[in-house]
């Protein structure tokens, strides 16, 4: 019993980066209805972004602070990859826009080699050691315990979650986002300025995938520029899970992927983790295609 | 108010306006009639952005506004209702008309609106926390003018605002549209229902094929014996 709740814990710290990330990408083919593979490499950059950041404190303090350099390290590569996301979107989506929605697929792999190879000429290819910044402090409630660094995830990820789903829902430009989701050309009869909308939507995608990005190089202390081609499968098959297009269902998507995986690792094998993750998305698009929330709505006349 | 001097546009290789001239004066109701594929819902789209003339230009308030984007369109004071509504179902009704009102700042007047809506519409304060998707036809038809109406526009483009409605609705709607021009807007309207069209018109211009063949005076375009056959069964 007490495997089960351990590992269902350790699931959901995993599964709520996954979820971060899923946001993303499930965000995006809500309004332009594009499966963005590069957003996996946004993640990554986060994370490298990240390590920057702690590798100059620890260049100018002797004994780094902790705070202070979680703090400047998620909102420097916040800042940095919702710039990147911008302007991935303005050079390599934009023109696209008319096209089959093919080319624009075929150009965000195109886009996601570009950033590992530019990450790998800019850090080198081998793995990189993030230092851990955090005191190594272990929480322990009954049979299980879990680590400052999952108290962290934990509660960023809920409140930027909370946040995103009150953006959405009330802001104007969270309004504009879903007009443009359903239906562009009655959005742009409405004076939304569309092709900013999108880009608002890279953004903020981008940004999330940045704040998952550094939790996750922190957690596991070490990070390489190739991470974010299976971290962002796995986030995509999380958003695929929850019904791509709902918010609501990529972070479910996250946290369930994270869960299952952390299972089959625990009573199974962890060599084995990736592989439950993939077995979801092949039963998942066997068994119901639209995902947990998808919704399927009757065509338009 | 808004005028059309040889507008020509194409969808491809066809061509589709061929060389369109009409005005619509402030305080009017004009209708264009004519069949399917006479090209009606393309003289909107080019008004309001959608789609480009590839000669000839769209003035409003005497500015050409034939190469301005839909956005800027709108803000000029344009509001176009399309054809079929277009609402956006998955958002509530309130939402919708957030949206409608999404150029403005104004938000005192923009409950003003708000309320002026509700009067011509009552049912829509009714549904406000609904999906739009759950409303009945004649609700989303009303809900898409009323969309159209909280840009103040100075000028409302109706594409068939009659188009799949029971003959009970299009009465009223068209009892709606009466009293939205009674408060001082300037309405142009595309209809192939063109016995209501022309009881609400000032005015008509008959749309064939790409190319206009008859205007005049509302009553003067319901007395052509060529329209009475053709489109009022008579």
């Amino acid at each position: 019993m007490s495997l089960f709740l351990q590992q269902i814990l350790n699931g959901l710290s995993i599964g709520l980066v996954y979820a971060l990330i899923a946001l993303g990408y499930t965000m995006v083919y809500g309004v332009i209805q594009l499966i963005n593979f590069a957003h996996g490499e946004i993640f990554m950059v986060g994370g490298y972004l990240a390590l920057t950041v702690i590798l100059l404190f620890s260049l100018f303090f002797a004994q780094v602070p902790v705070w202070g350099a979680l703090v400047a390290m998620i909102v420097f590569s916040v800042l940095g990859c919702a710039l990147l996301g911008a302007v991935v979107e303005r050079v390599a989506y934009r023109p696209l826009r008319g096209s089959p929605k093919l080319t624009a697929l075929i150009t965000s792999i195109g886009v996601s080699f570009f950033l590992q190879n530019a990450v790998m000429l800019i850090y080198g290819s081998k793995e990189q050691s993030v230092p851990p910044i955090l005191p190594y402090h272990v929480f322990e409630m009954g049979a299980i315990s879990f680590s400052l660094m999952q108290v962290i995830i934990f509660f960023t990820s809920i409140i930027l979650m909370t946040l995103l789903t009150r953006f959405v829902k009330f802001s104007k430009t969270g309004k504009a986002m879903r007009a443009v989701s359903e239906n562009r050309e009655a959005a742009s009869l409405m004076g939304v300025p569309v092709q900013k909308v999108i880009q608002a939507t890279f953004v903020i995608g981008a940004a999330l995938a940045a704040v998952g990005g550094a939790l996750f190089a922190l957690n596991y202390e070490s990070i390489n520029f190739h991470d974010g081609y299976l971290a962002g499968l796995k986030a995509f098959t999380a958003a695929v899970f929850g019904g791509i297009g709902s918010i609501p269902g990529a972070v479910i998507g996250g946290i369930c992927l994270g869960v299952f995986e952390s299972l089959g690792a625990g009573y199974i094998s962890s060599e084995w983790k990736d592989v439950f993750a993939f077995i979801l998305l092949v039963t998942v698009l066997i068994f119901k295609p639209s995902g947990i929330l998808g919704e399927h709505l009757p065509e338009k006349v | 108010m808004l005028e059309l001097n040889h507008v020509y546009t194409r969808y491809g290789k066809v061509e589709c306006l061929k060389g369109i001239s009409f005005t619509v004066k402030e305080g009017e109701i004009v209708a264009i009639l004519g069949a399917n594929g006479a090209g009606k819902t393309t003289i909107l789209k080019t008004i309001s952005g959608l789609i480009r003339p590839t000669a000839g230009e769209v003035l409003f308030k005497g500015k050409s506004i034939s190469s301005l984007s839909p956005e800027a369109i709108v803000r000029f004071g344009v509001a176009h209702v399309p054809e079929g509504r277009q609402i956006f179902q998955r958002l509530e009704v309130r939402e919708n008309l957030d949206l409608g009102a999404f150029i403005r700042r104004d938000k005192s007047e923009i409950q003003k609106d708000r309320e002026m809506i509700f009067e011509i519409f009552p049912i829509l304060k009714k549904r406000l926390k609904q999906k739009a998707g759950t409303l009945s036809g004649g609700e989303q038809q009303m809900l898409a003018i009323g969309r159209g109406l909280m840009s103040r526009p100075s000028v409302l483009l109706l594409d068939e605002p009659s188009l799949g409605l029971a003959p009970i609705l299009i009465s009223s709607i068209y009892r709606m549209i009466r009293a939205i021009h009674e408060q001082g807007k300037t309405i142009l309207l595309i209809e192939q229902n063109a016995h209501m069209a022309l009881k609400v018109a000032n005015r008509a211009y008959v749309l064939q094929i790409g190319q206009i063949v008859l205007e005049g005076s509302a009553k003067e375009v319901a007395a052509n014996p060529a329209i009475q056959s053709a489109y009022l069964g008579g």
